[in-house]
């Protein structure tokens, strides 16, 4: 009974996001006023709609209703509670409805936190956004409904499958859906102002906070992706350019384009048509990232159970919503003014050319991952785009980009002086080299790609530092300035951690019986024997291994290997020692004849710097949008 | 001499339990590092063809174990990573190779990044040339100049911090 | 000046036009690159008389289909009837490649649901699939009068795939 409810809240939800989309906007078209003003409680109420109806299929999980098929495909009755509540969002469906749940609370936020915006641009924006809504609920309704019931009502459910039973599963998807669904608002945002004929500075202004936000959530979705496939899939890779991990990446990519773009078009006033552009165009990377995933195009470790109808119903909403913003933007756009002038050696020059780099890089990766679809649609064969490909190519299109972040926060608007520049960062240069030549050595082998890494890595570090150096000779940092500072050091972190584990890892894959050691980044690891361990939905046999260094046991470790009772496929759950330097990461393989067993160890240096990167840059987003500008504002409205 | 056959004996057995605290080196799981390594480099770069998206060097397939298997065989055959490659390709296709073969069909693929990079920066400083012309062409009065200057100095000390 | 805004959408149409292709396409089906090459040589075990052997060659002159499968293999027992009308239909002779099973098993099979091939032969070890590119059992390819491969099918075998393409293939490679 319950679950019907929460179809009834769907099929409500669309009526009235129906409304929030297409009165607001003619209502501004027209001059309406009883129209306009529908825009904020419509939306409110499509929220609470689609959070009853959110709720209850947590509900219907929580309490294993499996006369809901949904919950039968992907639920059982042995799962722990907090995977009970992940597999909501485990299927298709499921996450479906997250991402269109999660589109309501920023287009809710939006709505609330947006009082002192005038009523036109506020209709408007929540028009658009209502109107993606009620296109998404349509696609559930019609194609993808999680309340579907099943009678007679399964015994016990299918399971989820292990590999997502997982805390960093858990979080990943509803963090990476607030990062693609935010770039939704700097969208409704462009498409409004196109809408309005107006394209000023104010839109820009108000679009920064929210892309900032939607890209600290989607950087820290990524980041907890790629987190989770190093200590989950057993064996120690971090990024392996699958397409649906390219879907997200990519419009990240475009995502900072944008943050970069805003900064501009909001001090300077330049740049607007460049960046609406880049808006509609980093959300329709999202969208498209959701068709990639959803449609069976593309083989990825990643995708969800495919259905062409569904497919093609996602195509064409692609279509109509990207064609349209597109066609809005060719016709309109043209029509802005300019903003102010500045020369080729000015800081807008600079942000604009890092543009070019990330937008090609996003292009690169774009085109690299639907080539064989592109080849395939042309009946011209099969062929595989994989790692070698990406990391040709993206590599060489980044290196210039970090030598340009290194030099761009030291120009001024307008004009600068290069020589200046130069003059001001030739100890930066300097550093920079040292590093390159000393770290490698350090580290026992020098190569050229290490060495490259630290060259541009220590650019970045020395260069934001001898900025927050002459930063403090005049004054207190704004937030703004101290956020790109943390944010551009984690970049800089993030390459350190790349180099570090690209260049220098251990890996050693050795047969062990018990008392055995086996050495690895100057430890000893030590098997101690397996055992056979009852877990709650799985069996495991359990490994101890003792981490020893200078003959004093640092750790224990206990990998395993489990059979869950609702799957044939043999889990393996690694055991990592983590350390701010290095990981130890143990995996059990095979068992071999007497007792012996095949284990893999690992010694990672500086690997967790690769996700401690991706922390900083969220946490100097988050700096950022709390400068004053935007907390003066919140002051306003809750005056 | 009793003694010092004592005393070693004492040694012997100290290095003995020494051993056992520590326990014997393990045994490298494969039977030539060597050729392991070179096994790892070239099926890191093929496809796992029964896999929805992982390489013949990390799948634990049964297909992929025959896989490598047969490569290990061949590089001890003293084949190149070539020659591999081609006897791969033979059976499987492009398909099995990650890194796309250079070939007309894929000189977009390989060439196109850097032809987008080159027509961005091309792009670019057109566009900013242009600009900067346009900008030019609209010319005002001395006056009006200076009170623009004072005023943009004003605005740019404000926000020179960011 | 103007025209340069239209391009975005431009290539956006361009983009959904290759997708919406791409909809039609299975990403998993794999073309052989073994279709018109010689079907690669090999001897191996009978399975009813393993002191028996067989050899591709010794089917030179006639166009005979071979089939890769296994006991183990759950789609081979879904195409196991067509394959027995296949045989029926006299057009070709079967012959069945075991592969990566154990024989008693397979002949067990064999017994229990009836045999479409002329004879089976054991690949044990998967060294002869290898060779054939086989990546997933069940695999059937038509090879011609001249021990050419002329047609490669993954995964099992259909009435419609027989009527549609691989009769009309097999007589038409008769005449030759």
């Amino acid at each position: 009974m319950i679950p019907e409810f929460g179809h009834y809240a769907l099929i409500l939800a669309f009526c009235v996001a129906l409304i929030q989309g297409v009165l607001p906007l003619i209502g501004a078209h027209q001059g309406r006023r009883e129209w306009l003003i529908l825009a904020r409680p419509a939306a409110q109420v499509v929220f609470l709609l689609l959070a009853t109806s959110f709720f209850i299929l947590a509900w219907s999980f929580y309490a294993n209703d499996f006369s809901v098929l949904y919950v039968a495909e992907h639920s059982n009755s042995q799962l722990p509670v907090v995977y009970r509540f992940g597999a909501v969002w485990g299927g298709h469906e499921g996450s479906l409805l997250l991402w269109i749940f999660l589109l309501s609370t920023w287009t809710v936020l939006v709505s609330q936190l947006s009082k002192s915006l005038d009523d036109f641009m506020v209709a408007r924006v929540i028009g658009v956004l209502g109107l993606i809504t009620t296109g998404l609920l349509l696609f559930v309704l019609t194609t993808s409904n999680p309340f579907e019931r099943l009678f007679p009502a399964a015994q016990d459910g299918r399971s989820l499958n292990p590999l997502l039973q997982d805390p960093g599963l858990v979080f990943h998807p509803p963090m990476l859906y607030m990062g693609y669904v935010g770039f939704s608002v700097a969208f409704a945002f462009a498409i409004a102002s196109l809408l309005s004929g107006r394209l000023d500075a104010a839109w820009a202004r108000w679009s920064r906070p929210w892309t900032t936000a939607a890209w600290i959530f989607l950087t820290l979705g990524i980041a907890l992706g790629s987190w989770w496939a190093y200590y989950e899939l057993g064996w120690g890779g971090w990024w392996f350019w699958d397409p649906v991990e390219n879907a997200s990446f990519i419009p990240w990519l475009v995502g900072t384009a944008l943050l970069h773009s805003l900064a501009v078009t909001e001090k300077r006033g330049g740049f607007k048509s460049w960046t609406v552009l880049l808006a509609i165009t980093a959300f329709s990377l999202s969208l498209l990232g959701t068709f990639l995933v959803r449609s069976g195009v593309l083989t990825s470790v990643h995708a969800f159970a495919t259905d062409p109808r569904r497919g093609i119903f996602i195509l064409i909403f692609l279509a109509l919503v990207v064609g349209s913003s597109l066609l809005l933007y060719a016709v309109r756009a043209p029509k802005n003014t300019m903003g102010g002038k500045f020369s080729l050696s000015s800081r807008e020059t600079f942000i604009l050319l890092g543009n070019v780099f990330l937008v090609v890089a996003a292009g690169s990766v774009l085109l690299g991952t639907l080539y064989p679809l592109l080849i395939d649609a042309l009946h011209l064969g099969k062929i595989s785009v994989g790692p070698p490909y990406f990391n040709s190519v993206f590599v060489p299109i980044m290196v210039p980009l970090l030598v340009l972040m290194g030099i761009g926060p030291w120009t001024s608007w307008k004009n600068s002086n290069l020589m200046t520049v130069v003059k001001r960062l030739w100890l930066a240069g300097l550093i920079a080299i040292v590093a390159a030549i000393l770290i490698p050595r350090v580290m026992g082998d020098f190569t050229w790609l290490s060495s490259m890494g630290f060259l541009l890595a220590f650019w970045v570090i020395a260069s934001g530092f001898l900025q927050i150096i002459r930063q403090a000779k005049t004054g207190v940092p704004t937030r703004s300035f101290i956020g790109m500072q943390i944010a551009h050091l984690g970049i800089a972190i993030f390459v350190i951690g790349v180099t570090m584990v690209g260049a220098y890892q251990e890996e050693k894959d050795v047969r062990m019986s018990s008392g055995e050691t086996v050495s690895v980044g100057g430890y000893q690891i030590q098997f101690q024997g397996v055992r056979d361990e009852l877990g709650p939905n799985y069996r495991a046999m359990r490994g101890t291994f003792s981490l020893m260094r200078h003959g004093k046991v640092e750790a224990v470790l206990y990998p395993e290997k489990r059979n869950y009772f609702s799957s044939t496929m043999p889990m393996t759950e690694a055991a990592i020692n983590a350390g701010l330097i290095r990981d130890i990461y143990v995996s059990l393989g095979e068992q071999l004849e007497d007792s012996a067993w095949a284990v893999r160890v690992y010694y990672k240096p500086f690997v967790d710097w690769i996700w401690g990167g991706c922390l900083l840059m969220a946490l100097g987003g988050l700096i950022a949008i709390t400068d004053k500008r935007y907390r003066v504002k919140l002051r306003k409205l809750v005056a | 001499m009793k003694r010092f056959l004592l005393i070693l004996l004492v040694l012997f057995s100290a290095a003995g339990t020494l051993n056992k605290a520590f326990g014997e080196e393990a045994t490298p799981l494969a039977d030539d590092p060597v050729v392991e390594q070179r096994l790892i480099s070239i099926s890191e770069e093929m496809r796992c063809l029964v896999c929805q998206n992982e390489s013949l060097a990390g799948s634990r397939s049964d297909l992929a174990n025959d896989l490598r298997q047969e490569i290990r065989t061949l590089i001890k055959e003293g084949k190149s990573d070539e020659q591999i490659r081609t006897f791969m390709v033979e059976r499987y296709g492009d398909f099995v190779l990650y890194r796309p073969p250079v070939k007309p069909i894929t000189w977009l693929l390989w060439i196109g990044p850097f032809l987008i990079l080159l027509l961005g920066i091309a792009g670019l400083l057109i566009y900013l040339r242009r600009r900067n012309n346009e900008m030019v062409r609209t010319d005002l009065s001395a006056k009006d100049n200076q009170q623009i200057d004072a005023l943009l100095k004003a605005n740019e000390k404000e926000s020179s911090h960011d | 000046m103007k025209a340069k805004f239209i391009i975005p959408l431009i290539l956006f149409l361009v983009l959904v036009g290759f997708l919406a292709v791409g909809l039609n396409r299975d990403p998993h089906e794999v073309p052989s690159p073994l279709i018109n090459k010689s079907a690669p040589a090999f001897e191996l075990p009978q399975l009813a008389d393993p002191k028996q052997s067989f050899t591709p060659a010794s089917m030179k002159g006639q166009v005979w289909i071979l089939n890769v499968w296994a006991s183990w293999c759950v789609a081979c027992r879904e195409e196991h009837p067509i394959l027995v009308e296949l045989s029926k239909a006299h057009v070709a002779p079967i012959i069945g490649l075991d592969y990566k099973d154990k024989r008693d098993e397979a002949m067990a099979l064999l017994a229990s649901q009836g045999s479409p091939y002329l004879l089976a032969v054991s690949d044990a070890n998967g060294r002869v699939g290898i060779d054939y590119g086989v990546y997933g059992v069940p695999e059937t390819y038509v090879i011609d009068k001249n021990g050419i491969i002329r047609f490669k099918q993954i995964g099992p075998v259909t009435m419609e795939l027989l009527n549609q393409k691989i009769y009309p293939l097999i007589s038409e490679l008769n005449k030759s």
